[in-house]
């Protein structure tokens, strides 16, 4: 059984839980539901003082192959039409393609809903105690999707929430998910939160003073945000092809792509 | 003491079948190909490693050394490419000195089949062998299980139907030099930009009864894009606890070397067995 | 049961810079979820070539005394330190030779080509197939981690005090990440007239 060879074949080991025999009776067929596939890809989110900045890759994998080169995973929310050009809110969505989509298309009813009956946008802090609501609503069906919902807050400043699949969330400084996640996270906490950084010559080993923190503009963050990509498009294999920003500001969304590598 | 040392397979055994997964090797999960064209035959293959997901060498060899005239491209468990081949190489090497001939591509094959066939399937290597010896201009692929087939074009890895879908549509017989490696390189560039186990750069190798040239990194269509800023951080960035130097002319001190005098009477005389 | 590689954790990475190359570790070992020390170094010194293993802990211990004895016996036999090359061709064979039966580790190997002084690294799969590259090699379970930073912050012919930086940002960040890497660790600046180990002052959770 572990040797494939046919003298060893015997227990050759002393252990008392080895393998169970499979007692199934002959010809007995298992059956499964598997509904869900990781279609790969990343995403990334940044606030800043007065904008947010959300960004994901757009390739579409299953397995070794690329379904798509340009499948957006990161979505305006809430406008009064479909063209969503007066939207205020982003959202970006990552792992099963279908769900993730399933999800906007229903976030997105929820805050047009909204705007309709009271006349005014959604909030992002509204929108993000909604979108968890929906999440843990599917608590034992989950939508197998790791959404990051990004816009403005009541006094202006950029705000990032990060939801796990089944709505557990945060409102936070940045956050990378998908894929290439374990990649670009400590280079946003070095990057952006200057995590293990401390001012040269202010002390001696415990001494030393940490690096302060101060706000990024926002060509510094769209700076970041390429090279945490390149970065992540060398190393893994599931993230190439396109890159989408959405920057939020007072003035509006605007939408930029530039391409990676398609290898 | 020759071949594999089995003396962690028990105990690795055992904790696989607690449940314990076997451990991850690098993989080339790679596009390999060869085509055979009028007066020799040509060899290709990307430059991907990946283990899972990662990508574990950006522009690793997969064409191997078999001898001047015969060379490997290699898919599969990457450790089991690079030994198999250098066995198979090694003991080519003693053959076509002991019988005095050039070694031939079917010996190479032959060896290559028999030794993976005795593993099983176990040795994980897939191969593309490809030469030119007194007899002619041969190509072959070899299957881990020791299959082989004898073929005008072919290609193996996780890119061989990418790579297949351009010869299939671009293949003529009766092709030249230049035309065969350039349908090779299109056919591993196919692999690379569709299929995520492949990727980076194109090698080939084409060898002729005259010589065989390695051309590595004859296509280089994903170069890194410059970084748009510099993350060299000042000194004294890193809190540092303790620090220690030893430098090269300094080990002298940690060494003492005493002068013993040659006459007799500097102390006592050594004794000596005779 | 999860995977002898990360039972124990432990991450090690190393850098090639300008006529310099650093190697790093953590300092943690483990239990599963339950630290048990923060004083393991997993980067051994055999002369002038440096190798860090990490994996199966017992198997560190293991390989890294089995190297020290076929790297004496080198010496002896040869009246030379041995090269990096040489070594991690020594490191290849003797882990493909257990093939079926590995040892559970993942080494790295760095240090100055005697007569040349050219930096040399690279990096092992745990049944031996060597992995040559002339920027950085990651091992051990902050692997993803340390690409990810290896990838955005290395960058061609730094100075030695430059590659002390990176190397260590690389390193204390990627094992934030990862909850059974970090608690402290050791970075070795290799010159070709000095060596500079220092201990890094990193979190202790």
């Amino acid at each position: 059984m572990f040797s494939q060879n046919p003298i060893m074949n015997g227990p050759n080991y002393s252990f008392n839980d080895a393998p169970p025999k499979a007692n199934a009776p002959e010809g007995a067929r298992q059956h499964r539901f598997d509904p869900y596939t990781d279609n790969g890809g990343s995403t990334l989110a940044i606030a800043g003082a007065d904008f947010t900045i959300m960004a994901g890759d757009t390739r579409l994998t299953s397995g070794y192959s690329i379904n798509s080169r340009y499948h957006p995973k990161v979505f305006k929310i809430g406008g009064t039409t479909a063209d969503q050009h007066d939207a205020t809110l982003v959202l970006s969505v990552v792992g099963f393609a279908a769900d993730g989509e399933a999800l906007k298309e229903r976030l997105d009813t929820i805050c047009k809903m909204y705007r309709y009956r009271h006349g005014k946008p959604m909030s992002v802090k509204a929108c993000a105690q909604r979108l968890s609501t929906i999440l843990y609503q599917k608590r034992f069906f989950p939508y197998y999707a790791y959404a990051i919902l990004g816009g403005l807050d009541d006094e202006g400043r950029g705000a990032v929430y990060s939801y796990d699949p089944v709505g557990s969330y945060e409102r936070e400084q940045c956050r990378a998910g998908g894929a290439a996640a374990s990649l670009i996270m400590p280079f946003l906490d070095n990057q952006v939160n200057f995590k293990n950084q401390y001012v040269p010559g202010s002390g001696e080993g415990h001494a030393l003073q940490e690096r302060e923190r101060n706000p990024l503009s926002r060509g510094a963050v769209e700076i970041l945000v390429k090279d945490a990509f390149d970065g992540a498009v060398e190393r893994h294999i599931e993230v190439g092809d396109g890159l989408q920003m959405m920057v939020i500001t007072k003035n509006g969304i605007e939408e930029i792509l530039q391409p990676l590598k398609r290898d | 003491m020759p071949g594999f040392d089995f003396s962690n397979y028990n105990r690795n055994a055992a904790l696989h079948a607690r449940g314990v997964p076997l451990p991850k090797a690098t993989s080339t999960g790679t596009t390999i190909v060869g085509c055979i064209f009028d007066g020799g035959v040509v060899i290709a293959a990307d430059t991907r490693a990946t283990s899972g997901p990662i990508v574990a060498d950006k522009n690793c060899e997969k064409l191997h050394y078999i001898s001047p005239n015969i060379w490997c491209a290699g898919a599969g468990t990457a450790a089991d490419t690079e030994f198999t081949t250098a066995l198979i190489s090694s003991q080519l090497e003693l053959h076509s000195l002991s019988t005095g001939r050039k070694p031939r591509v079917v010996t190479c094959m032959t060896l290559l089949k028999q030794h993976l066939f005795r593993y099983q399937g176990h040795i994980g290597a897939y191969l593309v062998v490809a030469g030119v010896d007194p007899t002619g201009t041969h190509l072959f692929t070899v299957h881990a299980h020791g299959s082989t087939d004898k073929l005008p074009y072919v290609t193996m890895g996780s890119g061989s139907l990418a790579a297949m879908s351009v010869f299939e549509t671009q293949w003529k017989p009766k092709m030249t030099q230049d035309e065969a490696v350039e349908l090779c390189s299109q056919a591993i560039q196919s692999g690379i930009f569709n299929d995520l186990g492949s990727g980076s750069n194109v090698d080939v190798a084409v060898i002729t009864g005259e010589k065989t040239v390695l051309k590595r990194g004859y296509v280089r269509p994903n170069e890194r894009s410059q970084k748009l800023k510099s993350y060299i951080f000042p000194k004294g960035t890193t809190a540092v606890l303790n620090e220690k130097i030893i430098r090269k002319e300094d080990l002298g001190n940690y060494v003492s070397v005493h002068e013993l005098s040659t006459t007799e009477e500097g102390g006592d005389k050594m004794e000596v067995d005779t | 049961m999860s995977s002898p590689f990360s039972i124990n954790g432990g991450a090690a990475v190393a850098m090639v810079g300008k006529d310099c190359v650093a190697i790093a570790c953590d300092l943690r070992l483990g239990l599963q979820a339950l630290t048990v020390s923060n004083n393991f170094p997993k980067i051994f010194q055999y002369g002038d070539v440096f190798l860090g293993l990490t994996g199966l802990a017992t198997d560190v211990s293991t390989v890294s005394d089995l190297f020290r004895y076929k790297v004496n016996m080198y010496r002896l036999r040869e009246e030379r330190d041995i090269a990096p090359r040489t070594f991690a061709n020594l490191v290849s064979s003797s882990l493909y030779e257990k093939r079926f039966g590995p040892y559970f580790v993942s080494p790295v190997v760095a240090g100055l080509d005697p007569k040349t002084g050219v930096p040399f690294i690279c990096g092992f799969d745990s049944i031996g197939c060597i992995d040559f590259a002339k920027d950085f090699i990651v091992s051990g379970t902050a692997t993803e981690q340390l690409f990810g930073m290896c990838e955005s912050l290395w960058e061609p012919d730094m100075s030695p005090d430059e590659l002390f930086e990176t190397i260590s940002q690389s390193l204390l960040n990627a094992v934030d990440r990862d909850a059974l890497s970090g608690w402290g660790a050791h970075v070795y600046i290799i010159e070709k007239d000095k060596v500079t180990k220092r201990l890094l002052k990193g979190r202790q959770d």
